[in-house]
């Protein structure tokens, strides 16, 4: 019986359960983040200095930190802050990453300088260039997502490169441009729609990674302004209560982590579905 | 009085589980291997020939593959005859190598990139001789002298990447006769090989098997080395022998079609077509799904209703054995 | 193989010099007169200019860039604004604690990371192979910062096996070193563990289905010495670029680490700087990280050498 090719990607996407697992989690997530007003119990700013460094209990379910305010409600505002921050590196960074990794694998002589670039950006720890891009920037969310993009750029122009150097010999390449199609459509039909999924696969691990930096950055404090609920805010305001108060520490540490490791399961997911070899190892 | 054979393979079943379900490459194969001669186990690849071969060396992917069924007896050089379908794989291993060896058929990926071929010879002999590393290099000198590799003192401490394809296949046949073998398992030793190559190495397979006694088992797909080398050949298609026999008679007279079909093949034996030139023939049709009758069925030109549904024994007269129903007519 | 090497050489002096560009123009953006920000809040207009001169920034940006580069050529990195003393001192006093963080670090990730790998490709979709697999994920989506601020609560505050934080007294014995880098080395360790297992059961994997395998098989020798012997002898040059590059990025990425136990290593000095502004110290140890990144790449590519007999001759 011939099967819708939608039907077949879900079928394939879901063959291992926890791919599927994680899909839900990160659809919660989202929706949690989306509809925070609806969905928090309180404003993650409402102060009760009596209730401050509450443990988890029935009123405040993951507790209170240090002003009184409730955790469980600022997490779910952190996401907004968090995954917010994470999607748009994910957008910009694949973005210039597909158009720089296309021209750089297509066009040779753009190759070596191209890449040469890349190699310098990399010889830089992720999070160092990225406390450095912060610092020359000026600590703001949006100079955040900018510095975070610059890191993890190089990273989409390697994965685009190396497919487009594969792609560009195949046949039927090869026959477009024999038959005079120009470059630019070669580029934007033939190998953008060939190299889409391993950047869609690159893109959900840099979407973790980035969620992973942002925590990093925001409690070294050089990440977004520190009013700004954001998990890795919360964990570096928590930090000095933690010996009494563990759980101001303890919960968005939590969350970072559900959320990154379902991406990176869900990129998993993903590639074996994608990769025709590793499906068949399967 | 006639001793037992070296390698009697009976009613041999193997089975592979995968993600489609379970499979069965091997049905029910019976063979024998004599000291001192080459038998030729011949049939296109999928037909089961290696996973035979696999199955007798203990090598069948684990845990996929699995003997399910027949015996696999094995006279050792004690006179000991064992079940190495039933033998646990601690007492295999100690067989591997020493007793039975394989060869294999592509010496470019055959041998460790990165072990020089003395340590990979040596690492043999010490495991099954008892030898010492400096006699171990020692043997291992020898063995590439034995296979005719120029210069072996030097040569010894090379790694694969500076020999050729040929000089490689004699590394590795080097590396098989090390501990003496009393069985040889050459698995399409020559097919990667340039022709010329090819005719070096099958004269010394054939020379060490007379200077040794050793049985061989040969695998290939070329009937026409199988006419150079082989006392006795077994076909198999489909997992299951259709036809054995000696390989005079074999040429001769083949008594299932899928040899003759086989044997039509072979460029020596094309017809001549109405230009005078020789025309090399196929066998029509792929092996379908194997169901109640004559695997061959569906593809050979004689067959009738009764091949299709009566499942089909292998019909034994003589030195000869056939899976036919219809041999016998067609023949005539 | 000379040539390979001289042509590496070539290469990686292009991504220094792409490196110290990047440095260089990217903190010129900043936001700030550099001369200003030396002197403090009460500087006169006339002692900025003087000293705009005094450190030549007066001068076209190019001209700049290039006697700035002929400066760090020659391993002068220029003065903190901060620390009152030059910046290749400042990084040299914070070298030790990073040196030992990263190298307990990767010897970790490696003695954790290379043995799992090995376990997880052999029993490939076994059980163990889901566990380590499994642990290896978790492993790389935890924050370090997190997990070093849990494991001080646990193993540092409530059972008080380490202590909480520092390097100790000046002076004190290395014992007593290692104890304060025993937390985050683990921590480290245990989070850039996963990509070492990941690394190292995919090349098995790779070479485990390869034919001179069964060859080794067909020797009769035992499966650990076809594991370790024939594979993982094949598996090692992926295997130490992975280490290799791990020990590289740990040098100048401890950052987040080095706040949270307090260890007076370079990323703690990046860190000060950063909220300081003092730039000279960011660029210097900028240029002192990829220096060592890239000398540890060589380093790797010479190592290849004595793994693989192919790349020797």
């Amino acid at each position: 019986m011939e099967q819708s090719p939608i039907l077949l990607f879900f079928r394939r996407m879901f063959r291992r359960k926890l791919v599927l697992v994680a899909c839900i989690v990160l659809f919660v997530i989202v929706l949690m983040a989306l509809l925070a007003p609806w969905v928090a119990p309180y404003e993650p700013t409402a102060i009760r200095v009596i209730r401050r460094l509450k443990p988890p209990n029935e009123l405040n379910w993951l507790g209170t930190d240090e002003f009184g305010r409730d955790i469980l409600s600022r997490i779910i505002y952190g996401a907004r802050a968090s995954l917010g921050i994470g999607f748009a590196v994910v957008m910009v960074s694949m973005t210039v990453g597909t158009l720089f990794g296309l021209l750089a694998g297509y066009f040779r002589p753009l190759d070596g300088a191209v890449m040469r670039v890349v190699d310098a950006l990399m010889a830089l720890p992720d999070i160092l260039l990225a406390i450095f891009l912060v610092a020359v920037l000026g600590a703001s969310a949006f100079n955040v997502v900018l510095a975070l993009s610059i890191v993890y750029t190089p990273r989409v122009i390697r994965v685009v490169r190396a497919s487009t150097l594969v792609i560009r010999e195949l046949p039927f390449v090869e026959a477009a441009r024999a038959l005079g199609v120009s470059a630019r459509r070669i580029l934007s039909v033939h190998i953008l729609l060939n190299v889409a999924s391993p950047v869609l696969v690159q893109a959900t691990f840099i979407f973790a990674y980035a969620v992973l930096a942002e925590a990093g950055l925001s409690f070294l404090g050089a990440g977004v302004p520190p009013e700004l609920p954001t998990w890795g805010t919360m964990i570096a305001s928590g930090q000095q209560y933690a010996d009494d108060a563990f759980w101001v520490v303890l919960f968005p540490g939590l969350a970072i982590v559900l959320a990154a490791l379902s991406l990176q399961i869900v990129g998993d997911g993903l590639r074996d579905m994608l990769d025709p070899k590793l499906r068949k190892a399967l | 009085m006639i001793s037992p054979p070296l390698l009697a393979i009976d009613d041999l079943e193997v089975r592979f589980r995968t993600e489609e379900g379970e499979s069965t490459p091997v049905r029910g194969v019976t063979l024998s291997v004599a000291a001192g001669e080459t038998v030729a186990l011949v049939g296109e690849s999928g037909s089961g020939k290696s996973v035979t071969s696999l199955a007798v060396m203990g090598l069948l992917p684990r845990p996929a593959g699995r003997v399910a069924r027949g015996r696999i007896l094995f006279r050792r050089r004690s006179e000991q005859i064992v079940d190495l379908a039933a033998m646990p794989s601690s007492e295999m291993r100690k067989l591997r190598g020493s007793e039975i060896a394989m060869i294999f058929q592509e010496p470019m990926t055959s041998l460790n990139p990165v072990l020089s071929i003395g340590e990979q010879i040596a690492e043999s002999v010490r495991q099954h001789m008892g030898l010492g590393r400096a006699g171990a290099v020692k043997r291992a000198v020898e063995m590439l002298d034995l296979v005719e590799i120029p210069d072996a003192r030097r040569r010894v401490d090379e790694y694969p990447h500076q020999m050729s394809g040929g000089m490689r296949q004699r590394v590795m046949i080097a590396l098989a006769m090390s501990c003496n073998p009393s069985l040889l398992i050459a698995d399409e030793p020559t097919t990667a090989l340039d022709v010329t190559i090819q005719a070096q190495i099958l004269a010394l397979i054939d020379r060490l098997r007379r200077e040794v006694g050793m049985g061989v088992l040969f695998i290939t797909h070329n009937l026409g080395v199988v006419a150079e080398v082989a006392d006795r050949v077994t076909v198999m298609y489909a997992g299951q022998v259709v036809e054995s026999s000696p390989v005079k008679d074999l040429f001769r007279s083949p008594r299932h079609p899928y040899t003759s079909a086989l044997l039509n093949c072979l460029p020596a034996r094309a017809k001549r077509g109405a230009d005078g030139r020789r025309m090399v023939q196929s066998i029509p049709g792929t092996v379908g799904n194997v169901g109640e009758g004559c695997a061959f069925a569906p593809r050979c030109a004689h067959s009738i209703e009764m091949c299709r549904t009566s499942s089909v024994a292998l019909e034994a007269d003589g030195e000869r054995s056939a899976r036919c129903l219809r041999w016998r007519e067609i023949l005539a | 193989m000379w040539l390979t090497l001289g042509r590496r050489i070539g290469g990686l002096l292009i991504v220094m010099f792409l490196v110290a560009a990047m440095v260089f123009f990217l903190t010129r953006l900043a936001p700030g007169d550099p001369a200003a920000l030396m002197l403090g809040d009460q500087a006169t207009a006339e002692d900025i200019a003087h000293l705009r001169q005094v450190y030549g920034l007066d001068k076209p940006i190019l001209v700049q860039f290039v006697l700035w580069l002929k400066e760090i050529a020659t391993g002068n990195l220029g003065q903190s604004i901060f620390l009152q003393r030059p910046v290749t001192q400042a990084i040299a006093e914070r070298a030790e604690p990073t040196f030992f963080l990263a190298l307990f670090s990767v010897s970790i990730a490696a003695l954790v990371g290379i043995p799992a790998g090995i376990v997880s490709a052999v029993w490939r979709g076994r059980v163990v192979d889901q566990i380590v697999s499994g642990l290896a994920m978790l492993a790389a989506n935890i924050p370090s910062f997190w997990l070093g601020l849990i494991f001080i609560q646990f193993f540092a505050v409530r059972l008080g096996w380490f202590p909480v934080a520092g390097y100790g007294d000046p002076g004190a014995p290395f014992v007593e070193r290692i104890a304060h880098l025993a937390l985050p080395a683990t921590v480290l360790g245990i989070v850039n563990s996963a990509l070492i297992i990941r690394f190292t059961r995919a090349s098995m994997l790779d070479v485990l289905s390869d034919d001179y395998i069964r060859t080794a098989r067909s020797k009769g020798i035992s499966e650990i010495r076809v594991v370790l012997r024939h594979a993982f002898g094949n598996a090692l040059v992926p295997i130490i670029t992975v280490v290799g590059l791990t020990a590289a990025l740990l040098v100048g990425g401890a950052i987040v680490t080095e706040t949270v136990f307090g260890l007076p290593g370079i990323g703690n000095l990046v860190v000060s700087a950063v909220l300081r502004r003092d730039y000279p110290v960011i660029q210097g140890a900028l240029i002192v990280v990829a220096g060592i990144y890239v000398l540890i790449n060589l380093l790797i590519d010479i190592i290849y050498t004595f793994v693989d007999p192919r790349v020797r001759y």
